[in-house]
């Protein structure tokens, strides 16, 4: 056997759909028919999803720590806002497709910035660029609208047929099916050798580049996707609630991102979309409980799933679970089993 | 010309009002290595202090900054030893996340206890109003600044040079297990920093609050630029982090001044510009540690 076709046998046996998966999206697909009041907040889950499954093919998948992803985000949500009210592209499908793309036009070109310098440099440059064009949008608010954000978006009927109603049925249905499009594609690249050679750079840059692997091309290259995927949710989010603010780029926005994604757990593309859904309903908990302070309860969750150990939790949140696939699915399939995080 | 210098003079008060902020990060992120976004936290906790103090119990300022120095660095070795500690080996995601939901939780509190308006700190007069030396303007206050800040400076290089304490801390930066073997106790070192640290940016806050504006909010607010700030210095020493925030200080007052469209546009992309250029930061070391 040779090396190539052993590495091929090995993807595509951890590439092979478990029933874990298959039972999540047909849930996913359940509960959009089942709650037909809360399809807004579900739409709001989907969105964040997507971002969040952006930050995993960096973080999780890379080990970049990122504490500006809300730039490509908000790229996204303003290049869709304008496309739409400037009638430039009027096809919702086609100018997700083109915000999407100007997003990952800037993360191509700011990838370079990122794979220099170490951690530390990285958490600046991305906090820094997100700031700057936040910044800039303020700056140029005549085409931005300033701290108002851009008003007046009129979506037209998506492929001319679905047209966007006020209960936001349309905008769920859209939302998810975009979503499990991106999630397919994210789960080809993660599963092909460019995805095993991208955690093997994680774990150990310098090995990695030792066995000839092209290490800065392979980071440019998911930096890149990932941009088109926060830009696509971004886009997403402008088209869905006919809004865009300043408030895309901020920090907070960031700052969440990260704790959806760590309440999911990193590196099997799940946690992002896990994450979104828990993240939401504390999010509602404790808005109920005290409107103006959960701020402080998201901290406090923040501070103790650190001290008590990210993997520790998910260990003991995926124990039932594991536990119902083993009866039906024998001693071998496991729902999902986080990887350990970059080093 | 006046007002240039008037401008100069603003810059370098609000300069060194940031060292005196950001220099205690300046040693948790730049030498311990601990990515601490927190850290305006402890100087919010010390402004807020010393407002209450002069405001509510009718303290003298003068009296109540001290003891912005001193609480803030209770508060600080308290989480020092309870919280931190246990994060020093961690990979900087966890220390990212602990702290940012620190300051989440410190913003929530503080809005819920103390409103989430901007406060003022009552000034004595002697602070208000403004001195002209040779037809150049110089605020009291800001004065009073330079004086303050300026002195803590030169003890704090003084300390770290000259005493038993410094070389201790010195020795257990640069190779900690090295110095554990020659009978240093590490923890303890580093705790007592730490909460100096906590105790100095306690103390900014205090001051800070006419000049920056004290609000809930701002340890996200400034939260840039105490890491511009320790970037940008590097960290081999407190002559760097310096140099840097007296330089990001009049950049910022000038930029305000000069092209108030550019907005904090400029300071940013300097930053960018000066990490890619030497990512260990201007007055760095060379290797990464």
């Amino acid at each position: 056997m040779t090396a190539l076709s052993d590495v091929s046998t090995h993807a595509m046996a951890s590439a092979r759909w478990r029933p874990g998966e298959i039972a999540f999206w047909v849930l996913a697909l359940a509960c959009a028919f089942l709650f037909p009041s809360r399809y807004l907040i579900m739409t709001d889950i989907v969105r964040l999803a997507l971002f969040a499954l952006s930050l995993d093919l960096i973080l999780g998948y890379a080990g970049i720590v990122s504490l500006g992803h809300a730039a490509f985000f908000g790229v996204g949500a303003y290049s869709a806002g304008l496309l739409a009210l400037h009638g430039i592209i009027n096809e919702p499908v086609i100018a997700l497709v083109v915000a999407g793309l100007v997003a990952a036009v800037l993360g191509f070109l700011t990838s370079f910035l990122v794979i220099r310098g170490v951690d530390l440099t990285r958490l600046m440059v991305t906090l820094g660029i997100a700031l700057l064009l936040e910044a800039l949008a303020e700056r140029f608010s005549n085409i931005t609208g300033g701290t108002d954000g851009l008003q007046g978006i009129e979506m037209q009927p998506i492929l001319g047929l679905f047209a966007f109603d006020m209960f936001g049925k349309t905008g769920l249905f859209y939302s998810l099916i975009v979503l499990f499009i991106l999630f397919l594609l994210a789960r080809r690249v993660v599963h092909s050798p460019f995805g095993l050679s991208l955690r093997a750079i994680r774990n150990n840059p310098l090995r990695a580049a030792a066995i000839g692997m092209p290490v800065n091309r392979r980071l440019i290259a998911i930096y890149t996707l990932a941009a088109f995927y926060a830009g696509i949710a971004g886009a997403l989010f402008t088209q869905t609630t006919a809004l865009a603010s300043l408030d895309v780029f901020s920090f907070e926005r960031s700052a969440d991102l990260m704790l959806v994604l760590v309440i999911g757990g990193t590196g099997y593309l799940y946690g992002g979309l896990i994450g979104a859904v828990v993240f939401k309903m504390l999010q509602e908990l404790f808005q109920s409980i005290t409107p103006q302070y959960w701020l402080f309860w998201i901290g406090l969750v923040l501070v103790v799933m650190v001290l008590v150990g990210r993997e520790r939790i998910h260990r003991w949140v995926l124990f039932v679970p594991n536990l119902v696939i083993r009866q039906f699915a024998g001693r071998k399939a496991v729902v999902a089993v986080p990887e350990r995080d970059a080093p | 010309m006046a007002s240039v210098l008037t401008n100069l003079f603003d810059g370098v008060a609000y300069g060194m009002l940031l060292f005196v902020l950001a220099c205690g990060l300046a040693v948790t992120l730049g030498l311990m290595n601990f990515v601490n976004l927190a850290h305006g936290a402890f100087a919010m906790a010390g402004g807020y202090i010393c407002a209450v103090l002069v405001n509510n119990s009718g303290w003298p300022f003068f009296a109540a900054l001290p003891l912005a120095f001193v609480a803030s660095a209770a508060i600080g070795i308290v989480l020092e030893r309870t919280l931190y500690r246990h994060l020093y080996t961690r990979s900087h995601l966890d220390q990212v996340l602990f702290s940012i939901g620190l300051v989440f939780m410190s913003v929530a509190a503080v809005d819920y206890i103390m409103g989430s308006s901007r406060i003022f700190i009552k000034l004595p007069a002697a602070l208000e109003g403004q001195l002209d030396l040779f037809g150049v303007g110089i605020g009291r206050y800001r004065l009073m600044i330079v004086v303050i800040c300026g002195l803590l400076t030169l003890a704090l290089q003084l300390i770290l040079a000259k005493t038993r304490f410094g070389s201790r801390l010195r020795a257990a930066v640069d190779d900690p297990r090295a110095a554990i073997g020659l009978g240093i106790n590490v923890p303890q070192v580093f705790a007592f920093t730490f909460a100096f640290g906590c105790g100095l940016a306690g103390l900014g806050g205090a001051l800070s609050a006419e000049i920056l504006g004290l609000d809930p909010y701002f340890p996200l607010k400034f939260m840039i630029y105490f890491l511009i700030v320790v970037t940008v210095g590097g960290s081999s020493s407190i002559t760097g982090p310096f140099l840097a925030s007296l330089l990001l200080g009049i950049a910022d007052v000038a930029g305000k001044y000069y092209v108030p469209k550019m907005g904090p546009f400029v300071i940013y992309t300097v930053m960018i510009v000066i990490l890619l250029w030497r990512p260990n930061g201007l007055f760095g070391r060379t290797a990464a540690r």
